[in-house]
């Protein structure tokens, strides 16, 4: 079971790694979307404070979304989608191994930049490292609930901006959690609540997520 | 141990063929033959259980074929070449058995790329080769495959004559080791082997 998802996850990596400019641009568009809010609002800290967890998240949704449509369209383009359905393994752990990747190029570099972009909203290190923290266990779930999306348009005229319209209404939940996180730690309530709830989403959508996945792509592939 | 039963085929609002059936022993070859659009694929498509059939059912070794055990046995080669733009060859065909849990070495790997014409190619990405040798790379799956079922979609398109003889031998090979394959192809290659069954749909 963990080979077959290692196969895939190393496969992904290594196309990924031939590919770098897509994980480039997904992060030099979260940093220049994050870094044009404090140049258009102004240099008052207590305001940037303020707005930073929720600009921050919105961002991360956002070049999240960049990537998603990809996921399984080149793949299918190329028929090697077919043959992984046909792999003697559950599809559901194929679309797990491909979800894992999926993160490892698109969330987790975010979450390595977070904290230098949250220097420029004047948070404090203890709302920072919660940030980071945040989006490291946050965005799994991005990947995970952004995999149905991509499974249900997939092969579609135009699907991209049906994606975004399927997925970002479920992003909205780990939006608050992730973004109340830094806000509980700014206000000084502690943001342990909100982190678990972060973890929980991420749990559920891993596990579940990849089998809905599997289940529009068997469909899509009739 | 192959064997489809009263099979139906619906597509849009177009039924393509009814009451088909077959049974297909060690050692056949299975030649599906019919015109544009007379749903040869759409067949293959239902035998690997990529496309549920309307009615009937297909059997492996006299079981359903929806289990993973089938497609532990089964080697499919579409008319797309499922194979990775940016990968090298090589890579391609390591990556190809290790998904489908096969264990296959970088000699065995090398050996089957230099049987298809590929030697001195196979640090080369993908996306530099010209059509006809991306579908040598695809082919090269066959030369060390073991698995016993092969169904294969227009094998020869875009192969020169000595490539047509090469996949004719090899194809032959997997049939005296007792192999099955099925077929569809618009040339007719002749193919040395034991049992060759034909199967129009019109």
């Amino acid at each position: 079971m963990f080979r077959i998802i290692a196969a895939v996850i190393g496969r992904d990596l290594k196309l990924a790694m031939r590919r770098q400019a897509d994980i480039v641009s997904a992060l030099f568009f979260f940093i220049i979307v994050v870094s044009l809010f404090p140049l258009g609002i102004g240099p008052e800290p207590e305001l940037l404070r303020k707005l930073a967890p929720g600009v921050l998240w919105v961002a991360a949704l956002l070049a999240t979304m960049l990537s998603l449509p990809r996921m399984f369209a080149d793949d299918h383009r190329d028929g090697t989608l077919e043959q992984l359905a046909l792999a003697p393994h559950p599809l559901g752990l194929v679309v797990t191994g491909k979800v894992i990747a999926h993160w490892l190029v698109s969330g987790l570099p975010l979450a390595l930049i977070a904290p230098v972009l949250g220097i420029q909203f004047d948070l404090s290190t203890d709302a920072l490292i919660v940030l980071t923290f945040a989006i490291l266990i946050g965005t799994p779930a991005l990947s995970g609930i952004g995999a149905i999306g991509a499974a249900l348009t997939m092969g579609l005229r135009g699907g991209g901006v049906l994606l975004s319209l399927l997925v970002l209404p479920l992003y909205i939940p780990v939006l608050i959690f992730g973004a109340g996180a830094v806000d509980a730690t700014v206000s000084g309530l502690g943001g342990e609540g909100h982190l678990s709830l972060l973890a929980a989403l991420t749990f559920a959508s891993l596990g579940f997520a990849p089998w809905a996945s599997a289940a529009a792509l068997k469909i899509a592939l009739e | 141990m192959l064997e489809a039963d009263n099979l139906e085929c619906v597509r849009g609002e177009r039924r393509l063929f009814a009451g088909l059936g077959f049974k297909l022993e060690a050692g056949e070859l299975l030649y599906l033959q019919g015109k544009n659009g007379s749903g040869k694929t759409s067949l293959l498509r239902m035998l690997i259980g990529l496309l549920p059939p309307e009615t009937g059912e297909i059997r492996w070794k006299g079981e359903s074929i929806k289990s993973d055990e089938f497609r532990a046995d089964l080697c499919y080669l579409g008319h797309l070449n499922a194979i990775k733009e940016e990968l090298t060859p090589l890579e391609n065909l390591l990556a190809s058995a290790h998904l489908a849990d096969e264990a296959l070495s970088e000699d065995d790997a090398l050996d089957a790329l230099e049987q298809v014409g590929l030697a001195g190619r196979e640090d080369l990405a993908c996306k530099y080769l010209s059509q006809g040798q991306k579908r040598r790379v695809a082919l090269a799956r066959l030369v060390k495959e073991k698995r016993p079922l092969w169904i294969l979609d227009e094998p020869f398109v875009a192969l020169d004559i000595a490539a047509v003889d090469w996949l004719a031998g090899i194809i032959s090979g997997h049939l005296q080791r007792g192999g099955l394959a099925v077929m569809t192809t618009h040339q007719l290659v002749d193919i040395p082997a034991g049992t060759v069954r034909e199967l129009r749909l019109s």
